[in-house]
């Protein structure tokens, strides 16, 4: 009999072994979530805030976090639900009654943490967004542009935010971001 | 670049966020199976492309994914205002018009200096 375990399929990261960054703005890739994409009718939010364990935010450009959940307003009826902790997102949507559409997208997307001093400047360098604390506090979110890319930025601190990217994407973004880190260090 | 409000955001964004989506307020015929094919043609595929105010329906598709309405001007590519879709047009303020058609007054055109090409 062949050793199975060395015929094993190994998950591999978009992100493993990256590195980059400079002196002012850290750049590492975020741990693998669960994320899903959820969309429903104003209506339909109170049941699936319940469902979900975590308020949706209904208010734009803010996100609401508990659990290790985090929700983040996309649009007036969209929303991004990120799990970092116990899992069963999707199961938790499913045994909701209200109409809504939640897909999955935890593999599509891999996330990006930038911080330190320096961390606003590295993603202005591609994006046009006023990253200021006044028009972007502590928990802001937007769906954005970054580059070429489409990006969900969060600010999880003063100094820290983290970017949504898409998979495929994410060499992009993490170059870019490379680029921008060391310009912010100048 | 511009700025362009997004009323969905309540927020400026950059235009690098937002599409044009054409014309706005454009009523599908009621009985679009009645109408005759030049009543059809009318509605489906003749545009005014007016010069100076329009009425234009936007998207902001790296935002928030919305379609919205927004009055511009053709000359200035100032954005007047910008409103919710499914609202009836709106009227421009008059302040935001005078200030447009001011500006309208500087802008250099092939019409300002060739004679109007209307």
């Amino acid at each position: 009999m062949a050793d199975l375990a060395l015929n094993m399929a190994t998950r591999t990261l978009p992100l493993s072994g990256v590195h980059g960054g400079s002196s002012v703005a850290r750049l590492e890739p975020a741990s693998p979530a669960a994320r899903l994409s959820l969309r429903a009718r104003s209506e339909d939010v109170a049941a699936l805030s319940t469902a979900l364990g975590i308020a949706l935010p209904v208010k734009p450009k803010t996100s609401a976090s508990s659990h290790g959940r985090t929700a983040l307003w996309l649009g007036p009826d969209e929303w991004l639900v990120i799990d970092e902790g116990q899992g069963g997102l999707l199961q938790a949507a499913n045994d909701c009654a209200a109409p809504h559409s939640a897909t999955d997208v935890s593999h599509r997307n891999t996330a990006i943490l930038v911080s330190g001093p320096g961390a606003a400047m590295a993603i202005n360098s591609g994006c046009p967004l006023d990253l200021s604390l006044k028009a972007f506090p502590v928990g802001a979110c937007s769906r954005t542009l970054f580059g070429k890319i489409e990006v969900v930025l969060l600010r999880t601190a003063e100094d820290a935010f983290r970017v949504e990217v898409w998979r495929s994407f994410s060499d992009y973004a993490f170059g870019l971001l490379s680029e921008g880190a060391r310009d912010a260090a100048l | 670049m511009l700025l362009i409000h997004c009323p969905y955001c309540e927020d400026d964004r950059s235009e690098l966020e937002f599409r044009w989506a054409g014309e706005a307020h454009i009523a599908r015929p009621e009985a679009i199976s009645e109408i005759s094919d030049e009543e059809f043609a009318e509605y489906f595929f003749l545009r005014n492309n007016e010069k100076g105010l329009t009425y234009e329906r936007w998207r902001h598709i790296h935002g928030c994914g919305r379609f919205f309405n927004a009055a511009r001007d053709t000359v200035s590519d100032r954005f007047l205002m910008t409103y919710k879709a499914g609202l009836p047009k709106q009227p421009v303020p008059v302040a935001d018009k005078m200030a447009a058609t001011a500006e309208e007054k500087t802008v250099e055109t092939w019409e300002a200096t060739e004679g109007d090409a209307r």
